[in-house]
């Protein structure tokens, strides 16, 4: 059995008066590739922006339940959500660099987080950007403007930002949605790769894709966590007959 | 067939006639003022002070007292305005409190400027004890394009995409980080524009200098703060219906600095706009 990073129990969600989340009772395990998956509006983007504690951001919005980090509770008033950003990154639908040098969007995380040191800084950026594998392609326009990259490398320069914050976990929100499929390739590869050394949950609506990036797999319908399981169970014998409709491609 | 084209035809001309009625009284003021003014303009005009009268001589007090109010009231209003605009835009939840202040500032807007002449009388020259001052007539003015540059901050701020400021936040920067580093610099193109047109209203704007700092007539430059001061807009008022046999030229003399100072302006802020325009790539 692999550890425990995080832990969501009796999670229940709401925007407003719409019940988004149902009692969800859910782990995720220290380098692995969890891949939530479910039709549109099942509540799959609000999971994962739990976790990094971002739903706060919308108001008129309740939370009951828990979600332990490293076996801490994430939502303890004591916590500054600040420093649960820092540990757990996200990744975003649409590639969004910031109007910033490449090195710059790199170094944000690090200068925001008090970081003034400009020889660690520059090792940082140099190793995020191996690490995301764009460095290559942009070592030699590093004070360029980050939106003259394609879709594809601005994500890995998302990617890279991220790893840049000493992040432990990455959520993925969706990443290859707006890309084409040799930069969606690309990022799967890294995805697969990243799992080594950070923790990943991924949600995606592409059942290929979660078929081969994801250890785990944990399938969303209308607010409620329906099955959750290894990747493999759960692709070739799945325990509900809802879960295998939506594999199989019969809605959603 | 041909009576629907003949309708859009019809259509087109009176569409056409109304925007260049739009045109022709900005066209012919421009025009009218700079054939009339341009014999005043010489360099003695622009750095001399009024003589007999105001009937001769120059207009340069009149020239630096709309500087200096122009510089009170932007020293005064920028910083509240845009803090007010961050309040709004980046803190301020849609509840009572923030419907509140939102409709105040629609009004504040709406109040005719003689109002606040009269309200700067009160407030800053009597109640302050500022006495008729160039103080009293910045802080007047300074209230006067507070909404302008509410308005206009707000909506460069707001203008700034959701999604950076979401990754700020992810990235772990605070959200006072979030608005120094992302959300301001991508608006200040837009607060710069919004400044810089409230600056020109200030500098055309007779009705609350009225009471509060003007000069009737005061051959000299201001001492101090608390020194009454000649303006433009004033200075032209007083030339064009209370001097008599005031040489025409010199009237339109004025007329035309006060047009050009407001126009440059509103030159500089269109710059600024199209450049940030041009930039934008979100």
């Amino acid at each position: 059995m692999y550890i425990n990073k995080i832990s969501a129990q009796n999670v229940n969600f709401y925007y407003g008066k719409t019940h988004a989340l149902k009692n969800i009772n859910l782990d995720i395990y220290k380098n692995q590739v969890t891949a939530i998956i479910g039709p549109s509006g099942c509540g799959k983007s609000t999971f994962i922006r739990l976790l990094n504690r971002m739903n706060e951001l919308i108001p008129f919005t309740r939370l009951t339940g828990n979600i332990y980090l490293d076996e801490a509770d994430i939502f303890d008033p004591t916590i500054d959500a600040v420093e649960i950003r820092r540990r757990v990154g996200m990744v975003f639908q649409k590639p969004n660099p910031f109007p910033k040098s490449i090195f710059d969007n790199i170094a944000y995380g690090l200068r925001v987080n008090g970081i003034r040191d400009k020889e660690y800084i520059n090792e940082k950026v140099e190793k995020s950007l191996k690490r995301a594998v764009l460095w290559e392609e942009v070592k030699h326009r590093l004070h360029e403007s980050a939106l003259k990259l394609s879709g594809g490398q601005q994500q890995r320069l998302c990617i890279a930002r991220c790893l840049a914050v000493e992040t432990k976990v990455i959520l993925f929100d969706e990443p290859c949605a707006s890309l084409d499929p040799i930069s969606t390739a690309k990022i799967e590869e890294l995805i697969m790769e990243l799992k080594k050394d950070y923790t990943i949950v991924i949600v995606t609506h592409n059942m290929q894709q979660a078929a081969r990036v994801s250890d785990y797999a944990a399938f969303f319908l209308l607010g409620e966590l329906v099955e959750s399981g290894r990747t493999q169970d759960i692709f070739t014998a799945p325990k509900n007959k809802k879960t295998e409709a939506y594999i199989t491609g019969r809605f959603g | 067939m041909r009576n629907t084209k003949r309708t859009q035809k019809i259509a087109f001309f009176f569409l056409f006639l109304a925007t260049l009625l739009v045109v022709v009284p900005v066209g012919m003021i421009v025009v009218i003022i700079v054939q009339k003014g341009i014999p005043a303009i010489n360099w003695q005009f622009l750095t001399d002070v009024p003589r007999q009268g105001m009937r001769s001589g120059g207009i340069f007090p009149a020239i630096i007292g709309t500087l200096y109010l122009v510089g009170g009231a932007i020293i005064f209003a920028l910083p509240i305005g845009l803090l007010a605009a961050i309040y709004l835009s980046e803190y301020s939840k849609e509840n009572f409190l923030s419907r509140i202040i939102k409709l105040a500032i629609v009004n504040l807007a709406g109040v005719p400027s003689v109002v606040y002449g009269l309200f700067g009388l009160a407030l800053f020259v009597v109640f302050c004890k500022f006495g008729a001052s160039i103080l009293a007539g910045s802080l007047t003015l300074g209230i006067m394009i507070l909404p302008i540059i509410i308005t206009t901050s707000r909506e460069a701020l707001e203008s700034v995409p959701y999604s950076f400021r979401e990754v700020s936040l992810s990235l772990g920067a605070s959200k006072w980080q979030t608005i120094r580093h992302i959300v301001l610099p991508n608006a200040i193109p837009g607060i710069l524009t919004g400044t810089i047109l409230g600056l020109g209203r200030a500098a055309g704007e007779t009705a609350p200098i009225l009471f509060t700092v003007a000069a009737f007539y005061l051959p000299r430059l201001p001492k101090s703060i608390f020194d009454q001061a000649m303006a433009l807009p004033y200075h032209l008022y007083v030339i064009s219906t209370q001097v008599p046999n005031v040489d025409e030229k010199i009237r339109y003399g004025t007329a035309l600095v006060l047009l050009t100072l407001v126009l440059f302006m509103n030159l500089v802020a269109i710059i600024i706009r199209y450049k940030f325009r041009k930039k934008k790539k979100w």
